[in-house]
């Protein structure tokens, strides 16, 4: 995992079979990675479902949250419309890996993602990291506590 | 070891002994087939450990896998409002495939609740407040999935099938000396 307070790399990966997203053009919001094994496994469903729910907490903290796995653009679009998923799947596809690679959440191993999450900032900084076993889904509260914790140390500054 | 943020509270709607060795909160979406198959195996472990067992049931409908769930949540909390909660909760999981808003009547209509009063208060919007209150403190607690258990304010993470919840619960109630 990179550490807290570090950059966050930027990098593009399709969003949809015709559409690459880049990090760094959401630049303004908060950033919620998380890097989940594959597509169709029973955990993955359950954690990008829980979080599929929990739009409008993310939205209050201006965050927004991106899923990521070596699965393909084409996989991910058959997933999210089975799932009714209202956020972006990346599809960490070609040259495979690599995203994750860059975040250091790849197994080598299994030639998947780790189950990781970041928070990064508005400026692009990393400011929370999460590893959770790869069986266990995490949940949401870590997350939510994290942005929360964003949004009260700025109220602060301010 | 995640805790439950939300103590237990006179809000909750609570089966059992209020004094109980074991309080037992489940965290639930009533389209949710797993849950489904917990719902026998919670009846049971009511019905073995009696006046050990505290239970409550909080709201978590994962809205856009079951659309369902939603509804069916503000349809046992209306039911709360004439005293019929446990009633609408098992009768709803008890007919897990039929959840149309029309079912939702019939359930009231089979529980003797008033249905006209019933119908109006499905529309108010603290209900629909209150469900969200349970879906925010389950997801602050760390309920990742359901049902989810917490035990005496812990998160259980073990499995509930095959009389394993049935056999943990027994030997917390073996742990508490007899007064």
């Amino acid at each position: 995992m990179l550490p807290i307070g570090n950059a966050a790399p930027d990098f593009e990966l399709y969003s949809t079979p015709d559409q690459k997203l880049r990090i760094s053009e959401l630049n303004g919001k908060k950033v919620i990675l998380a890097f989940y094994p594959a597509d169709w496994s029973p955990v993955c469903s359950d954690q990008m479902s829980l979080y599929n729910e929990m739009s409008k907490y993310f939205v209050a903290h201006n965050a927004q949250l991106i899923g990521i796995s070596v699965d393909s653009k084409w996989s991910h679009l058959a997933f999210a419309e089975l799932h009714k998923f209202h956020f972006p799947l990346l599809a960490d596809f070609e040259p495979k890996g690599e995203v994750a690679r860059l975040y250091e959440a790849y197994d080598e191993g299994t030639g998947e993602c780790q189950r990781a999450l970041y928070v990064i900032d508005e400026k692009g900084i990393i400011r929370w990291n999460y590893l959770s076993p790869v069986g266990i889904n995490p949940g949401a509260d870590g997350i939510l506590n994290s942005l929360e914790e964003l949004d009260n140390v700025k109220i602060v500054m301010q | 070891m995640k805790q439950l943020t939300v103590p237990v509270n006179g809000k909750d709607h609570v089966s059992g002994y209020p004094y109980a060795v074991i309080e037992m909160v489940e965290y639930g979406d009533y389209e949710c087939p797993h849950c489904g198959r917990a719902y026998p195996i919670i009846k049971d472990i009511q019905e073995q450990l009696g006046s050990k067992l505290k239970f409550v049931f909080r709201n978590f409908p994962l809205s856009n896998i079951h659309p369902h769930s939603f509804s069916a949540s503000i349809a046992a909390e209306a039911a709360a409002l004439q005293h019929k909660f446990w009633e609408m909760h098992d009768i709803i999981f008890e007919n897990q495939l039929t959840l149309e808003a029309g079912d939702l009547t019939t359930f009231a209509y089979r529980l003797g609740l008033n249905v006209q009063r019933f119908e109006n208060d499905i529309q108010q919007k603290f209900l629909a407040d209150r469900v969200e209150a349970d879906f925010e403190s389950g997801i602050r607690s760390g309920v990742n999935g359901t049902p989810t258990f917490f035990i005496n304010g812990l998160k259980y993470e073990g499995e509930w099938i095959d009389r394993k919840l049935l056999q943990y619960l027994k030997g917390i109630i073996a742990q508490v000396p007899i007064l």
